[in-house]
């Protein structure tokens, strides 16, 4: 088959789709909708169809990037906008089918939003809503909207066009067009793509590498799980098209374990794509050839480093090796090797679909289309979001994310996990580009963006970084290895209240040392927690040092719970939650922690009622309280509560 | 105590030509057939792909993911992500340590439970996330664990 009879066969079953008379079913169901309960709505889904005889046609899509609105469910009817209900439940279903695919009363009280021409009244449009409308959806332009199982919905959205236009330019002119894009690498260090793939195109060599990188380990980052389970042939096509212009006949996609869904569904891809005779000898009758081979990670962060993911790739211990060689000119078996990140080959995807000049009409002048970047933390709309470059951070947390909730202030934001920075308010309108994120002590990173608010403890942020690059650390250099234990001794003593006076200047001291004497960025940027919250928040370390106090009330060694006696109504639920038998009272008696006891667990504030929220959290001070329990004196509670007690205490 | 390993091993060894490329994934074959990476079984692998058993323990031991110990009947992981982390996971995995009276890496004696922390789960927008065996409960709070813990109590 030509890969134009490929083509109007898949446009051709999109259309059929796209007309049916059959109300079609879209449920999202990557790791992050099924953790939230997707497969348990789409069983209920199934059974009540089943239940009213009706013929629908449902498809599992991928991640649309509303994270914090899932379970996603949408319905098609024919006519109709796609209308997305979000939250969904089971319970809800049977409800919901009822109304809007029997009774045609589409529920605008349950649904979020509509997708595609025409409205439906009291529904908005959904990507009008503040969480997308500032979104540009260049990678994740299929994420949600297509079958991640079925090649043919990613040919009909123009898929794999942009190989077939690569494949009647010459190699290096398509080097020369991802160059005119402007793109850089998407995995963190922002190299120019064109120029990394332009090395390894000139470098001598019959055989040449190229790897995927979807060893995506940064803690708080999901982007690259999310488009290889939302859309795998998007980052297939990108590797393809690199192939060909780099001269590779074989590559290799390094991905994590622990992403089991997005390797079922790469495999799936995998095999489609040699069936339409796009991968493998020959591809669509002309002479690249071009064979991809999947390798599963075995939890190691230090992989994620090219030198060291390639010794994985070869069996060894993943341990990285200095520069040079580069790998463009001895990477992989000692051959020429290009490795770009999931996203930037999902970029060049489509860069080559369209045009490097409509991608570069993206983003600012020296950062050019977009980013993807998985938003969390303490934020209202968690999800994972497109933006184009040089979007502000406010403009991000504040407007597509929505704020902090439970009305909390905004601490700070951390980019590029581990070997990034903590970036306070006053950076707010910072905008998100390489340069300015890097000059601000943070990266730009491979796109985790955590949202702190007032509760987060900036030196215990620090120490949680600290002790995951220090468990992390290969072991190869001294002050990686020793260095990185030296400073989270230090810190460790700062949370415990054991921090001295000179540590501060002894940690900056080390920070510098382990930067220098690191031979790749794991060891480079692991100081970067550490030195942005010394920067930008030095007084938390001075609470800690000075006066024994976390201001945040997050170190445990540093805080102490109360019970409120003018608050306690002696329910008891405190007490029968307490593991450590640090609590003593009695019925309608006012209870007691024994500090000397108490483990600061926070369980018991947890259980307290919110009604009577009579469990506080202090640091650096203390309160006076009975020594021990005495009649409650706070006005009686309601039934509801006492009720509440027994059934918790049962 | 030993597992029975030479039959499934050779079975489990056929496909692979010998190349000493393939000893991760080999590792990770047979860890998911016997839960763990069993000494008889790591000495046959090191004779197979003509690597010394060294070699073979320095890959195995440089990677989080391998074993060398049977793991309990279930397996409970708690997320330590930033997002995670800033949301209370912390709490979370000292309730659950308090609950079954193990640490991160250890087994309960009686075999039920493993109890391991993960770096990043991918799921940062439910956190506090924990995984028992393949299934992932997200927006953790310590009640919830104790309800949780007290379900599959029930089940078993």
């Amino acid at each position: 088959m030509t890969f134009d009879e490929i083509k109007t066969k898949a446009i051709s079953e999109w259309e059929t789709l796209e007309h049916s008379n059959q109300p079609r079913i879209l449920i999202g169901a990557a790791t992050c909708g099924r953790a939230s309960g997707a497969m348990a709505v789409l069983d209920a889904i199934n059974s009540e169809l089943t239940k009213h005889n009706i013929e629908a046609t449902i498809i599992q899509v991928g991640c649309i990037g509303l994270c914090y609105a899932e379970p996603l469910v949408d319905i098609v009817k024919p006519n109709r906008p796609r209308i997305c209900y979000s939250n969904v439940t089971p319970e809800i279903i049977p409800q919901l089918i009822e109304d809007y695919i029997i009774n045609d009363n589409p529920r605008p009280d349950l649904a979020m939003g509509t997708i595609g021409n025409g409205s439906i009244k009291d529904i908005p449009k959904l990507f009008e809503l503040p969480m997308l409308k500032p979104q540009v959806r260049i990678v994740l332009r299929n994420c949600g909207m297509i079958d991640p199982e079925n090649i043919n919905h990613y040919i009909a959205r123009d898929g794999y066009s942009g190989l077939v236009k690569a494949l009647g330019m010459k190699p290096e002119e398509v080097i020369e067009e991802i160059k005119k894009s402007g793109l850089r690498g998407r995995g963190g260090a922002g190299f120019p793509t064109g120029l990394k793939w332009e090395f390894c195109r000139k470098s001598p060599g019959e055989v040449k590498y190229i790897i995927c990188n979807a060893d995506e380990g940064d803690p708080g980052a999901f982007m690259n799980r999310s488009l290889l389970e939302g859309d795998p042939h998007s980052v297939l096509e990108g590797m393809l098209i690199g192939a060909y212009a780099i001269g590779a006949t074989e590559g290799y996609i390094y991905i994590r374990a622990e992403y089991p869904l997005a390797i079922e569904r790469l495999k799936v891809a995998l095999h489609q794509i040699e069936e339409y005779g796009l991968l493998g000898d020959n591809i669509l009758g002309s002479n690249f050839s071009f064979h991809i081979k999947i390798k599963q990670g075995a939890g190691a962060f230090v992989c994620g480093e090219e030198t060291a993911l390639m010794a994985s790739i070869e069996g060894k211990r993943g341990m990285p090796r200095s520069r040079p060689p580069f790998p463009a000119q001895a990477g992989l078996w000692g051959k020429p090797t290009n490795i770009n990140n999931v996203g930037t080959w999902g970029h060049v995807s489509a860069i080559l679909q369209h045009s490097a000049d409509w991608y570069a009409s993206y983003g600012s002048e020296k950062c050019k289309g977009t980013k993807v970047f998985a938003l969390a933390g303490k934020i209202e709309r968690t999800g994972l979001i497109e933006v184009p470059m040089g979007i502000s951070l406010q403009e991000i947390i504040y407007g597509i994310g929505g704020g902090i909730p439970d009305g909390k202030i905004f601490k700070a934001v951390q980019t590029g996990g581990p070997s990034g920075g903590c970036l306070p308010a006053s950076l707010l309108n910072l905008p998100v580009d390489y340069e300015s994120l890097t000059g601000a002590g943070s990266i730009m990173g491979s796109g985790g963006m955590v949202v702190m608010d007032e509760n987060t403890c900036m030196v215990d942020v620090a120490h949680y970084f600290l002790s995951f690059t220090q468990a992390e650390s290969c072991g190869k250099c001294v002050l990686c290895r020793l260095g990185t234990k030296q400073m989270l001794d230090i810190l460790e003593n700062i949370c415990n209240g054991n921090g001295k006076a000179e540590d501060i200047e002894l940690l900056t001291e080390l920070s510098q040392s382990v930067k220098n004497g690191s031979l790749c960025a794991l060891g480079g940027t692991a100081p970067n927690p550490v030195l942005t919250t010394l920067r930008y928040f030095r007084d938390e370390y001075e609470a800690h040092i000075n006066e024994k106090r976390c201001p945040a009330l997050n170190c445990t060694e540093l805080i102490s719970y109360y019970i409120l006696p003018d608050k306690c109504q002696g329910c008891g639920i405190c007490l029968k939650n307490c593991s450590s038998e640090a609590i003593s009272g009695g019925k309608r008696m006012v209870h007691i922690i024994d500090q000397s006891k108490c483990i600061r667990c926070g369980v018991c504030s947890d259980v307290c009622p919110t009604r009577f929220s009579a469990v506080t959290k202090v640091s650096g001070e203390e309160i006076a309280v009975p020594s021990k329990p005495v009649p409650v004196t706070a006005p009686k509670g309601n039934k509801e509560a006492s009720n509440e007690s027994s059934a918790n205490l049962s | 105590m030993e597992t029975d390993v030479k039959e499934p091993l050779d079975e489990l060894l056929s496909p692979y030509p010998g190349k000493k490329g393939d000893l991760i994934p080999i590792l990770q074959e047979v860890q998911e057939k016997f839960g763990y990476l069993p000494r008889e079984a790591m000495q046959k692998i090191a004779k197979f792909l003509s690597l010394p058993e060294s070699t073979v323990y320095g890959v195995s031991t440089f990677y989080a993911q391998f074993k060398f110990v049977p793991t309990g009947k279930r397996i409970i992981k708690v997320c330590r992500g930033t997002a995670c982390h800033v949301r209370g996971a912390g709490r979370i995995l000292g309730e659950i340590e308090r609950k079954l009276g193990i640490k991160p890496g250890e087994t309960t004696d009686d075999l039920e439970y493993t109890l391991e922390t993960i770096a990043c789960f991918g799921s940062c927008a439910l956190a506090p996330v924990i995984v028992i065996d393949k299934d992932v409960y997200g927006r953790m709070t310590t009640t919830k664990v104790g309800q949780i813990l007290a379900d599959i109590e029930k089940q078993s």
